[in-house]
């Protein structure tokens, strides 16, 4: 069958491409909305199916209710959970960047230190944190030591990577024109890290969260703290459902805001010249 | 000083001396000879090819030059005071900064002696003119193609002025259209600016058409086996390429090109 269409530079394969481009662009935000409206209302749903069963799985209006209510409460703990999740990150940014270019530079300091980056990453930090808490008196130094550990890794492997894949041949020319140690760090080895030490921030953030949630854990009760994951803690001995799920869903938002964040940074840093950050021209 | 200057070039014969070769041997590993008792003067001006197979140690002896690693025997002597900035390098891989803009990699050499960008800008500006990018100073390597972005090299390397080009194969990788077009660009380049080339290859048609001094290599161990000169004179166009002194002087270099190959031809064909 002949095909014809009133302009013959738009035919029907492309007529067909533009139609999905458009339905691209609404779907992109409508499905994820829609998935979380049905999942309201699918929990608010399955928490009334039963009389028995509100009381241990509150529907969300409840938990909407007693967020507004202890409103001042958890946003007090969020913002101890914040103060270390990100000093914890600085930390870790800083010790793992500083430890990667000593990495590059020097055989002998990454056959000293690599091993123990390496057991301390693979060691659970629920089975450290006891002993940590043991030796550290301080109670904010010993919670961020947690989340630190846990952070660090990912900034150090990532950044030692991405400091020895700089270009030989760029290597070469420095050389060649007598580039000095710090100009080939500055100029040249940072700037063909910064994809790959941008990858291990977008996991060392959510890491720093899960470090400072676990720390506050094993603190427990005990601890001083008073942070997101004490709370959870606290409300379910005092059986207090909806404060639970309150902080939990704050725990969630605030993974989720520095995942967006970090991908953001990705983004804006890398968004000029690399691959990942370009959209494809087709 | 924002042009860049123009050095005149004397004839061949007459060409003060700029660096010499003196037994030059390179062993790696204690066992692989990449580079044995090489000799060989360049004078200021010429235009000199090292052409041979692979393994025949061209870009060994164009990376003792640069400075990159020691002979193992024998000494480079460089007539006058010498310094790392004398040496521009084109690599066959353009070799450019993907994070910076086509200006910003072109300033690297100035900027890694400590100059500004602001203070070379003119100069930057010029040279982009002068390998025909002046709309694409502030574009990004990604957004050039792969003849474009070897401009963009050349043009890094003779930013500087320097009395050295080193090009290890630098259109190995280009189509034959691309490589033509940049064959004839720069010899125009060399005879505006008047520096010197040392031009690796393995196309005996190349080395005829940019050079006026071709060094034959033979592998294993890697050694000059024949120093052969093309004297047709500059500047050479289209004309030359298809000229009867152009088809001489290619079977002259294949037939020593195939004497320094010998046993091995086979690898090669």
């Amino acid at each position: 069958m002949l095909m014809t269409t009133s302009d013959p530079t738009f035919d029907a394969d492309e007529a067909r491409r533009a139609r999905n481009r458009r339905i691209e662009a609404v779907a992109r935000w409508a499905v994820p909305l829609a998935v979380v409206i049905a999942t309201v209302f699918i929990w608010h749903w399955w928490s009334n199916s039963t009389p028995q069963r509100g009381m241990i799985f509150p529907e969300p209006l409840k938990v909407w209710h007693r967020f507004i209510k202890d409103n001042a409460m958890l946003f007090g703990s969020l913002m101890v959970t914040l103060r270390i999740t990100f000093l914890a990150l600085a930390i870790a940014i800083i010790g793992g960047v500083a430890l990667a270019i000593l990495f590059t530079q020097s055989r002998l300091a990454e056959l000293i230190f690599f091993p123990y980056a390496v057991i301390l990453q693979v060691t659970p930090i629920v089975s450290i944190a006891p002993l940590i808490f043991i030796y550290v008196q301080d109670p904010l130094a010993r919670v961020l030591i947690c989340a630190w550990i846990v952070a660090f890794f990912p900034i150090l492997s990532n950044t030692t990577l991405g400091l020895k894949s700089t270009d030989s041949n760029l290597r070469d020319l420095y050389d060649i024109y007598g580039a000095t140690w710090w100009q080939k760090l500055l100029f040249l080895k940072l700037p063909s890290a910064s994809p790959y030490f941008l990858g291990g921030l977008q996991i060392a953030g959510g890491l720093a969260l899960i470090g400072a949630i676990v720390a506050e854990y094993v603190a427990g009760i005990s601890g001083s703290g008073s942070g997101l994951a004490f709370r959870i803690l606290e409300a379910s001995y005092r059986l207090n459902y909806p404060r639970m799920f309150a902080a939990l869903l704050m725990i969630a938002s605030v993974g989720v805001i520095i995942f967006a964040a970090t991908s953001f940074l990705s983004w804006f840093f890398l968004r000029k010249w690399h691959e990942s950050a370009l959209r494809r021209e087709t | 000083m924002t042009e860049l200057s123009k050095r005149p070039i004397p004839p061949l014969g007459q060409r003060p001396r700029l660096l010499e070769m003196s037994d030059i041997s390179k062993v790696f590993n204690g066992t692989v000879t990449a580079l044995n008792g090489m000799n060989l003067t360049l004078n200021e001006g010429d235009f000199l090819s090292l052409l041979g197979p692979s393994g025949c140690g061209k870009s060994t002896a164009l990376r003792l030059i640069a400075g990159l690693m020691r002979p193992t025997t024998g000494r480079i002597t460089w007539n006058g005071k010498h310094d790392r900035g004398d040496i521009g390098v084109v690599f066959q891989e353009p070799t450019l900064m993907p994070w910076a803009t086509v200006a910003k990699n072109v300033w690297l050499p100035f900027r890694l002696r400590g100059q500004s960008f602001a203070s070379v800008q003119e100069r930057i500006a010029n040279a982009l003119k002068l390998v025909g990018l002046e709309k694409f100073h502030d574009a990004y390597p990604r957004e050039l193609s792969g003849g474009m972005k070897m401009r963009v090299s050349i043009a890094r390397a003779f930013v500087t002025n320097p009395r050295l080009i080193l090009m290890d194969e630098p259109f190995a990788a280009l189509d034959e259209i691309t490589r033509q077009k940049l064959n004839d660009d720069l010899l125009a380049l060399q005879s505006k600016i008047g520096c010197t080339v040392i031009f690796v290859t393995h196309s005996v048609f190349e080395s005829v058409f940019l050079s006026d001094r071709i060094v034959v290599m033979a592998a294993r161990p890697g050694r000059v086996v024949q120093e052969l000169t093309v004297d047709a004179p500059y500047p050479r166009d289209i004309a030359f390429r298809t000229s009867a002194d152009y088809a001489a002087h290619t079977q002259v270099v294949s037939e020593a090109l195939r004497r320094a190959i010998g046993d091995h031809a086979d690898d090669h064909l």
